[in-house]
């Protein structure tokens, strides 16, 4: 860069340039292109900005109507607290202003591991297969399926959770661990694909050094490829699960709901933050008719923002997070 | 050390113990990746297995015994899965018709109108469009957007209501005869705009990263000397987009598209929490029909939870259907991505 810009400063003093820029142009641009140019031009800005519309449209309203629940106390008065957080939804009906989505975290949370449990191993090392050991058809098999399996619907993969555990536990069965499931089969490939990217661009030299010291491949594999792209493939693992984390229908099918806080993925319904929002948003206005109580009618639809407020927020930390680790915690390749 | 002969280091490099974890971890890494493909044998044959009683089933009997069949007796199994692959379809197809013009122009934009640099950058912001739970898009959907696209909904219903794609109910037209002429007199508005139409956009929006993220990276792999050429040939920056960029990156932007049609065909939440799905689905091209379209991914979720054990088979018989074609217009989009890459060498 340095030197192309050193040489022309250097040849810009030239006395005379034999042939000007402005006498190569024979014609100056027609109407018509000028205008289809500056026509196109706007269209793409104009998609770009479009594009943009929604995505500020839905953040600020999940931003301004999330935060009303956090300033609703168990008076129906206006103060803030976080009772949202530390509360479940045990004995919570009607209008109460009470209620919130502790249950509904730790199901999240429980499912979410669980799920993580399953695929990060299984994609991890099929991501290593597929760069390391793979070659031939199963290689080409193997990664198109991949790919294929990035397309199932959500739902699919929870009525096959559902289908799976009505098989071999009998028909009804709804746990944290089926929910899991369903959540891996929608993982596993995200998983892989990031991974897989990741193992790609450790450099070979770093491969053949091991060899050459008389590493065997394993070993190589686990300690010098997995080790430099580790930063990577925790990026990858944070997005996956920023990903699912988000999911809804396979866990309205494969674990239903819950109102009570639950912490064992093998026994009873869990309730989870996606499928709170659903629920609170299917209850509806509350009827308001026992003056002597504190009733707020709105107080579903304030919850149901609340939670949708606190799950962007997840989503979006653990993207960030993902992001900064991939920027900082990477080893610096190449020269 | 120096004394080792040739055969100690020989043993010493190969110990045949290193030999069997070698094997050993090739051997587990395949088993995961064919695991994989256990995997997707599995789902198909899992919904195969549960879905056999309500596919085998007399179709008196099932109507019999699931109540969402009951509703409307004479129709089977078929029959409704049949408008609810239309109805899919539809909303799907008008997803896409939305989505592709946008998301090529916002790909242009980033490979193509903005320094190199930024590309990243902006393709981070919305790569954050699809990061956003479908939940959240269904609520905002159902309590923000439609209401704001209500006035435009009416306004094609109004004016374009001749193209049966705008035909609907969202308004009603009071007429009163006066003077023996019949004269408009009212024209309020009484739907939700719970329709076809409102949930095709907001699927658009959600689809459009999925899109936008595929062809952008074929726009930025255009071969520089292939733009180049075009400019010193004297074309605008549009004519070089349309001369070099858009040929060279023909088959990622159908393959993208279809990726965003797969995405759209399996999407639940924001379809079940837009649209009020209580009817029975209908064949029906109006987008503005309220309660004439439904998805089956909607559908399932509708009625999965109160379903008894027939309607639960015949639920995943449903599902089955979807899977099989999301199964196959995604093969179909890989396929034509990958192909790609067989003359993408051009640099």
């Amino acid at each position: 860069m340095a030197a192309s810009k050193a040489t022309k400063s250097a040849s810009k003093p030239a006395p005379k340039p034999a042939l000007r820029a402005e006498s190569l142009t024979l014609e100056p641009l027609s109407r018509r292109r000028r205008i289809v140019n500056h026509g196109m031009r706007v269209a793409v800005y104009t998609a770009f900005a479009l594009a943009l519309v929604p995505l500020v449209w839905l953040v600020t309203t999940v931003v301004a109507r999330g935060v009303s629940r956090f300033f609703l106390d168990s008076n129906g008065e206006s103060n803030l607290n976080f009772d949202f957080l530390t509360t479940s939804m045990r004995g919570v009906y009607g209008g109460m202003p009470e209620g919130g989505i502790m249950h509904a975290a730790v199901g999240t949370l429980v499912i979410t591991l669980v799920a993580a449990l399953i695929s990060v191993p299984i994609g991890l090392l099929t991501a290593i297969w597929l760069v390391e050991y793979g070659r031939g058809w199963l290689k080409r098999v193997i990664t198109f399926f991949v790919d294929v399996m990035t397309g199932i619907p959500s739902i699919v993969a929870g009525l096959f959770a559902y289908a799976l555990f009505a098989v071999l536990m009998g028909p009804g069965t709804k746990t944290a661990v089926v929910g899991a499931v369903a959540l891996s089969v929608l993982m596993i490939p995200i998983v892989v694909r990031s991974c897989e990217e990741m193992l790609r661009v450790v450099p070979n030299e770093l491969r053949e050094a091991s060899y050459a010291l008389g590493i065997p491949k394993w070993l190589t594999v686990l300690k010098v490829v997995v080790r430099t792209a580790f930063a990577g493939i925790t990026t990858g693992v944070m997005l996956a699960v920023a990903r699912v984390i988000g999911e809804t229908a396979p866990l309205l099918i494969a674990v239903g709901v819950a109102d009570s806080l639950n912490w064992n993925p093998l026994d009873g319904r869990m309730m989870t933050l996606p499928v709170y929002i659903v629920s609170e948003y299917r209850k509806g206005p509350q009827p308001c008719n026992n003056p002597d109580m504190v009733c707020v009618p709105d107080i579903t639809v304030q919850r149901a923002w609340a939670a949708a407020l606190v799950l962007i927020l997840i989503v979006m930390v653990l993207n960030l997070v993902a992001r900064i680790i991939a920027k900082y915690l990477s080893p610096r390749m190449g020269r | 050390m120096s004394t080792a002969t040739s055969e100690q280091v020989k043993a010493k490099l190969a110990p045949p113990r290193r030999d069997i974890f070698n094997r050993g971890f090739a051997g587990l890494s395949r088993g995961a990746a064919i695991t994989i493909l256990v995997v997707l044998a599995a789902v198909a044959a899992f919904l195969i297995m549960e879905a056999l009683p309500a596919i085998q089933a007399d179709p008196a009997e099932l109507s019999e015994n699931v109540d969402w069949l009951k509703d409307e007796p004479g129709r089977g199994l078929w029959p409704t899965i049949g408008a609810l692959v239309f109805g899919t379809v539809l909303i799907s197809i008008l997803a896409l018709a939305i989505a592709t013009p946008i998301s090529l122009g916002v790909s242009l934009f980033i490979s193509h109108y903005t320094p190199r640099r930024m590309a990243a950058g902006l393709g981070y912001l919305i790569d954050l469009l699809a990061a956003i739970p479908s939940v959240i898009y269904g609520l905002w959907g159902a309590f923000v957007f439609v209401p704001a696209i209500l006035p435009v909904l009416e306004w094609l219903e109004r004016n374009l209501n001749w193209i049966p794609l705008f035909k609907g109910r969202v308004t009603m037209t009071t007429t009163e005869i006066v003077d023996g002429q019949e004269v408009v007199t009212q024209v309020t508005s009484v739907g939700t705009g719970r329709v076809a139409l409102s949930v095709g956009i907001v699927l658009a929006i959600m689809i459009l990263p999925i899109i936008t993220a595929v062809t952008r990276e074929v726009f930025l792999q255009t071969p520089v000397l292939h733009e180049e050429a075009a400019l010193a040939l004297g074309a605008t920056r549009w004519e070089m987009i349309r001369m070099a960029v858009l040929p060279f990156g023909r088959s990622g932007m159908v393959g993208a598209t279809m990726l965003g049609l797969g995405r759209a065909l399996g999407e639940t939440m924001a379809v079940f929490m837009i649209l009020s799905p209580w009817s029975i689905p209908q064949i029906s091209f109006s987008a503005l029909e309220p309660s004439a379209h439904n998805t089956i991914a909607s559908n399932i979720a509708l009625k999965f939870p109160e379903a008894n054990s027939w309607g639960v088979s015949a639920l995943i018989a449903m599902g089955l259907a979807l899977f099989l074609i999301t199964l196959l217009v995604n093969m179909l989009a890989r396929w034509i991505v990958s192909r790609r890459a067989e003359f993408s060498g051009a640099n």
